[in-house]
């Protein structure tokens, strides 16, 4: 489903190359995770797959099903089934959740030709959703992300992900602020949307999450490169030895 | 009006000179009336206000008024369905106000040609300083409008529009309101009109506000003048002792718009609140300009305007807060931002606070902004396009403005308008 051929990405700004030749194919059902130390790379990967504009790519090539998606701008990224649950989620003060979730549910479905949802229907899937996720109707109708605490973000970030249902999701440090419970409750909401015909990359500093989210494949990013794959005893190993023994074999 | 006299008058001040000496034997008024409409007229012959003059830098009314339509009796306009539902309407056609309107429990509307003619409105068609061009125009042309007395303690059930509407031509309308003592209002001033092929209309409209000890009024001005017309207008208002002010201004029309705030405290406990949107696209030139009066000690105002500038538009804000010596315990505070949208866009704006007492809390603050680069790519990232995305971002801006307003058919009515105005301008 995902295939990144010898990415190469610097920081448009001021030209740091932060992807080095980074080489990763992640199948459809397949539940890949990516590891690494800060610096390695991983966040900027993420917001690459999205496509964000402060990255440029300058060789190497990202195939989604089997097609580059280089050429395309967020939008139709997400319109094409690539989700990508913030680190950081940005709070967008004046837009209400709600109204920015009818919109992005629709938009996506104009974009694939679909009718716009009717509103009954609109409000049953977010009530569902909202509630499987353990979270309060009333947080939705606040301005998106303002005044959320770090963990009602990452559950509206999964909150979104479920109801715009993408094939290709992208979860960067989901993990990351979240207490126990609340990590258990994102971790259910992710392992629900595990299916054959959707993969899930996992981007994560730490094994905690992997518990919950068992992965398929795991990867060590540092310096832009991924310099160790295997299966979920690679991120038990690193959890003991730390990245040190990893990078050292590479080098 | 001004120390600049000009020698050579422009064509639009020979227009308005011609029309006075052609109106006045159609113009209503006691003696008192009329002398004030000569005093009036003589200060528009001395040259409409420069960017010389201090308060009219930003808009040199000399300069960008280029021509004055004649009056048109027979210019068609009707009355609009109301900004809130179910408001009583009372409506202003062509500067002409309605012999029927409705009845409101409480309150007395009368027609102000009635009041000009009684002369019992003359002390208050007196300009507020030297440099009044709009009160000076108006006091010599005002025709008509409404007053409306709203009896002491009254809630009122339903909203009442007023709305000044015309199709070209000239109008000169005043709109009065007195609030009494423990009374609660909501009133919206409706400004518009339909545009006509023999060129904009030009519109000077008066409102002047009393609210009683203890009342409340939400007074909100809907501007959606077409973008041919010139729109002169001023609100003048007094708040009682622990009386509550919230005016909300909308412009979002005309070709060329001054909106000027007059307020000033005059009971301890007043609480003012100005919030304000523009929305400025095409050629439009569009002035807010306030000056608040805390007259009396323990009030407080708070003001907040924002700006979205598309195409050539050119906006302005200037806010004078005075603080008199004997106001202690004032408390207010102003912002101003903007969101700048086209390179050829512009918008200026000046707070001015000017403090006499030694115990206040007063402050100011200004922003332009582009729009947020990482709200975009959120926004996108979701799979919302980018001019969708933008839009939203765009209204997000201003409609923070309005939610604050918690009234929940307030907010629905006021966002509906400005959906309007992104479809057509977006």
């Amino acid at each position: 489903m995902l295939e990144i051929k010898n990415l190469h990405a610097r920081i448009v700004e001021d030209g740091t190359e932060i992807i080095r030749g980074l080489n990763l194919t992640v199948k459809a059902g397949e539940v890949a995770a990516i590891m690494g130390p800060n610096g390695s790379g991983k966040s900027t990967l993420s917001y690459i797959l999205a496509g964000r504009e402060d990255y440029e790519v300058t060789e190497g090539d990202i195939l989604y099903n089997g097609q580059s998606i280089l050429e395309m701008d967020p939008a139709e990224r997400a319109t094409a089934g690539i989700f990508l649950a913030f680190q950081y989620p940005m709070e967008i003060p004046g837009v209400a959740t709600m109204e920015f979730l009818k919109v992005a549910m629709n938009e996506q479905r104009k974009a694939r030709g679909e009718e716009p949802l009717k509103v009954p229907e609109f409000l049953k899937r977010v009530k569902e959703a909202a509630a499987s996720l353990n979270m309060d109707m009333n947080m939705l109708k606040r301005p998106l992300n303002v005044g959320f605490s770090g963990g009602e973000k990452k559950r509206a970030e999964i909150l979104q992900m479920k109801l715009l249902e993408p094939k290709l999701c992208v979860l960067d440090e989901t993990d990351s602020g979240l207490d126990i419970d609340a990590l258990k409750i994102v971790a259910d909401g992710v392992n629900a949307l595990r299916s054959p015909e959707r993969a899930i990359v996992v981007i994560t500093h730490y094994q905690r999450l992997l518990e919950h989210i068992v992965p398929d494949s795991v990867h060590v990013l540092y310096k832009g490169q991924v310099i160790k794959s295997g299966d979920k005893s690679l991120a038990l190993d690193l959890e003991t030895n730390g990245y040190a023994g990893v990078i050292g074999q590479a080098a | 009006m001004n120390m600049h006299a000009q020698p050579q008058r422009t064509l639009a001040e020979t227009a308005l000179i011609d029309a006075f000496g052609e109106r006045l034997s159609l113009l209503p008024g006691d003696g008192a009336v009329m002398v004030k409409r000569d005093d009036a007229i003589e200060s528009i012959k001395h040259g409409l206000p420069t960017r010389r003059v201090e308060s009219w830098h930003y808009t040199d009314l000399r300069r960008l008024l280029t021509s004055v339509p004649a009056f048109e009796a027979d210019a068609i306009a009707k009355a609009l369905e109301p900004v809130l539902d179910g408001s009583a309407v009372l409506p202003v056609l062509n500067g002409v106000s309605s012999a029927k309107v409705p009845e409101i429990e409480g309150v007395t509307v009368q027609r102000l040609s009635e009041k000009l003619t009684d002369g019992s409105v003359a002390p208050g068609l007196d300009r507020y300083g030297a440099d009044d061009a709009i009160g000076a125009l108006n006091t010599a042309f005002v025709a008509d409008g409404y007053f409306v007395d709203i009896a002491d303690r009254t809630e009122l059930e339903r909203p009442i529009e007023l709305q000044n509407l015309q199709a070209g031509g000239q109008a000169h309308v005043r709109l009065l309101a007195r609030v009494g003592a423990g009374a609660k209002a909501i009133i919206v001033e409706r400004q518009a009109g339909a545009a006509n092929e023999d060129g904009g209309a030009l519109v000077s409209s008066v409102s002047q506000l009393v609210v009683g000890d203890g009342a409340e009024v939400t007074w909100l001005i809907v501007q959606e003048q077409p973008d041919t017309a010139t729109h002169l207008a001023q609100f003048k208002a007094h708040i009682g002792k622990d009386a509550k002010l919230t005016l909300f201004v909308m412009n979002a029309g005309g070709k060329l718009v001054r909106q000027e705030v007059v307020v000033r405290t005059t009971g301890e406990g007043a609480d003012f609140k100005l919030r304000g949107i523009n929305l400025l696209a095409g050629d439009t030139h569009t002035d807010t300009t306030m000056v608040l009066d805390h007259a009396v000690p323990h009030t407080a105002s708070t003001e907040v305007i924002r700006n979205v500038v598309t195409g050539k538009a050119r906006g302005v804000f200037q806010g004078r807060i005075n603080v008199h010596q004997y106001a202690q315990k004032t408390n207010a505070k102003m912002a101003c931002n903007t969101l700048l949208l086209s390179d050829e866009g512009e918008f200026s704006t000046k707070p001015e606070l000017e403090i006499f007492a030694d115990d206040v809390v007063c402050g100011h603050g200004a922003t332009v902004t582009e729009i947020d680069h990482n709200h975009l790519f959120y926004l996108m990232a979701r799979g919302i396009d980018e001019k969708a995305a933008r839009g939203l971002l765009v209204k997000a801006f201003v409609a923070e403005v309005i939610e604050e307003l918690d009234d929940e058919a307030l907010v629905d009515a006021l966002e509906a308008r400005l959906d309007g105005w992104f479809l057509t301008h977006g």
